[in-house]
């Protein structure tokens, strides 16, 4: 069967599975399923949390990062796994215990002030834009490459989808439908992975298979530093991130940022009881590490592959290189999304594809007739769902892996617009400046945000400021910055009072956001940068990605200055503190 | 009833835990991914760099281990001090 039809068959399948399960969870509980949690068992809960967190970041784009950062993209890895140790140890059981609706609600209690829960919205709804942009990038890359069109028209298809899908809402609160599309996505990812191992290594696990030898009795990563180093790439294995203290501080500001996001840390209040917050964060890790120690894997095979396409035979001799006019359907069909670029630069009819910026060896690629790297265009978000065609897998694994990424990127974008939009109608407008709103223009108030949302989003992601999983770095790093400090100073800190929490919020929000916006434009617009965004010119060589760990650390500074000069919290919240860290005694989740 | 020194000493174990815990946590990814990556890359794991090992594969299994052993220690100790829920 053709590979397009193939696509929309079984991308609608998918989405009629999850319809499905919406129609039937809802209809057989009725009622019961809004006493939340309930029934969910951590197991069951975990699974839907990882659903809800990985998205097209994790999917599409991060196996393509690692592919060309090596191991500088290991700060992916360990950033957005690490995050839930300091989510289940610091966070989740204690808000679980405190058993309310929303971040921003957590925060007005506990620093006994709308102005910190006001502050709370702002710098939820931050991140949370931010992040949607990182997700209107991969779902543009989906669509564009499955309905064969340019990025744009993917990028205008997939936002009508995202809206229909989200103000249909009700799909996300039903953890059955999540854990459907947790099913579809990690069997997407990890069947091409398995084929793939087996091809080079002979080995069926991608995570051994990585560590394998190949056919020829070299192992597959010392095969693949010695192809891109002959091309004058960086060594695979050892290319770091920028500096260390970059590489320290990216990891970091992911980290925290994970356990700072308002649409993860919600999943925790569903949970029946605190022991279960513990064991789900646990139960979501496992199912996200499925995934995350398969992506090292998928990226270096990805890299190798694409490598050996294109570089046939020995590097610098007349006929190493592949012939353009009989490069692979694969190239052709990404071409045309405009996402993957080919130009005959020294009209030999061969495509070489090497470093040209490395000026030692583009003056020995000169010499060899080479006129620059004619690979003008390789997007490194093209990579997952380029790699099963890349590999020449079936067609049905290719068409597989199109609706596992349109499943992380739907279910992440549609739960973080419900975010937005919750943050807006409950927090701003029904808790703050209109409590006498009728429930039917909380609603109403609700779509117009998502709609305005989605809006905005699709627009920067139009030009993104960087690949999608980089986009969402800088959305864990404004997370970073604001929520996570104050949160676990509520907790930590008896003394953290409403002053030292709003101007340690603003603080870090502040700064991370100035940091972003001096290197990737004011609001993200291109060409309004004050400095051009290189190494060069970072602050002691962290790059914007990587600024939200110090901006947390502002914000806990700030913090814990301004809350120890000023007065103490009332008794009664002192009180709340000492309560929230005894599990005994928490009352019945509350519905979502 | 819970008592006021069955709290403090309830809480103290519990930092006492959550320290243990990021120590490794910190271990693991940091010091052996990033920090030592280097001198830890001469021992090989099969095909792999240990360093590099640590920062794409090594740290994430421990993390899901260490999750898993701070639940269940906190369930011991929830019901050593007789503050668990029910």
């Amino acid at each position: 069967m053709e590979l397009k039809t193939m696509t929309y068959i079984v991308v609608g399948l998918t989405f009629a599975v999850y319809i499905g399960i919406a129609i039937w969870s809802r209809a057989s509980t009725t009622g019961e399923f809004y006493v939340a949690g309930k029934g969910v068992h951590p197991v069951a809960n975990g699974m839907a949390t990882a659903a809800d967190w990985m998205s097209a970041a994790s999917f599409i784009s991060m196996a393509g990062l690692i592919a060309f950062l090596g191991y500088g993209g290991s700060v992916f890895l360990m950033g957005w796994t690490g995050g839930y140790v300091l989510l289940a140890m610091l966070l989740a059981p204690y808000l679980r215990k405190f058993g309310k609706f929303t971040v921003p609600e957590f925060v007005g209690e506990r620093y006994y002030s709308q102005t910190a829960r006001i502050v709370a919205v702002i710098c939820l709804i931050v991140a949370s834009i931010t992040y949607v942009i990182g997700q209107m990038k991969g779902i543009g890359v989906a669509f564009s490459r499955f309905m064969e069109v340019d990025f744009a028209t993917g990028l205008f298809v997939g936002m009508g989808i995202v809206f229909i899908y989200a103000v249909l809402g009700g799909m996300k609160g039903i953890t059955y439908t999540q854990i459907a599309q947790y099913v579809v996505l990690i069997f997407a990812y990890t069947i091409p992975a398995i084929f793939i191992s087996l091809q080079l290594t002979g080995n069926p696990i991608p995570q051994l298979g990585l560590g394998s030898e190949m056919a020829d009795g070299t192992y597959l990563l010392d095969k693949l530093d010695q192809i891109v180093t002959d091309l004058g790439f960086r060594e695979y294995t050892t290319s770091p991130n920028g500096n260390m203290l970059n590489m320290f501080l990216y990891t970091l500001s992911l980290m925290i940022g994970t356990a700072g996001l308002p649409h993860v840390i919600i999943r925790f209040f569903t949970v029946p009881k605190v022991r279960d917050a513990r064991y789900s964060a646990g139960w979501a890790l496992v199912f996200i590490a499925i995934l995350y120690t398969t992506a090292p894997a998928v990226g270096a095979m990805a890299r190798l592959n694409l490598t050996n396409t294109i570089q046939t035979g020995e590097v610098g001799s007349p006929t190493g290189n592949l012939v353009a006019a009989e490069r692979p359907d694969w190239m052709e069909r990404w071409e045309t999304t405009g996402l993957l670029g080919y130009e005959d630069k020294n009209g030999d009819g061969r495509i070489q594809y090497y470093n040209d910026a490395d000026a030692d060896f583009a003056k020995k690629a000169e010499a060899w007739g080479w006129q620059g790297n004619e690979m003008t265009k390789v997007d490194r978000d093209i990579m997952v769902l380029a790699n099963p065609e890349i590999a020449s897998l079936p067609n049905w694994v290719i068409a597989l892996v199109a609706a596992g990424g349109i499943a992380a990127a739907l279910s992440t974008a549609a739960g973080l617009l419900l975010a937005i939009s919750s943050a807006i109608s409950h927090d701003l407008l029904k808790g703050v400046f209109a409590p006498q709103i009728s429930e039917k223009n909380e609603l109403l108030a609700s779509r117009i945000a998502m709609a305005f949302a989605i809006i905005v989003a699709g627009w920067l992601g139009l030009n993104p400021p960087g690949f999608a999983a980089q986009v969402v770095a800088l959305a864990f790093g404004l997370a970073a910055s604001s929520i996570f400090p104050v949160l676990m100073m509520g907790i930590f800190d008896k003394r953290a009072n409403s002053a030292g929490a709003i101007a340690g919020m603003l603080a870090g929000l502040s700064s991370t956001l100035l940091y972003i916006f001096w290197f990737k434009g004011w609001f993200f617009v291109p060409g309004t940068e004050m400095l051009a965004n290189k190494p060069e010119n970072w602050l002691l060589g962290i790059s914007p990605e990587a600024f939200g760990a110090v901006g947390a650390l502002i914000n806990f500074g700030v913090a814990y200055i301004v809350s120890h000069s000023t007065e103490p919290p009332p008794e009664h919240i002192q009180h709340l503190v000492e309560d929230i860290r005894v599990p005994r005694g928490a009352g019945a989740s509350v519905a979502h | 009833m819970i008592t006021k020194d069955n709290r403090a000493a309830y809480w103290k174990d519990n930092l006492r835990l959550v320290l243990i815990c990021l120590a490794i946590w910190f271990v693991v990814s940091y010091l052996f991914g990033i920090l030592l990556v280097d001198p830890l890359n001469s021992i090989r794991l099969g095909g792999y760099k240990l360093g590099f090992w640590f920062a794409q594969q090594g740290s994430i299994y421990v993390f899901v281990v260490l999750i898993f052993f701070y639940a269940r220690q906190m369930n011991k100790l929830d019901q050593k001090y007789d503050v668990h829920e029910d």
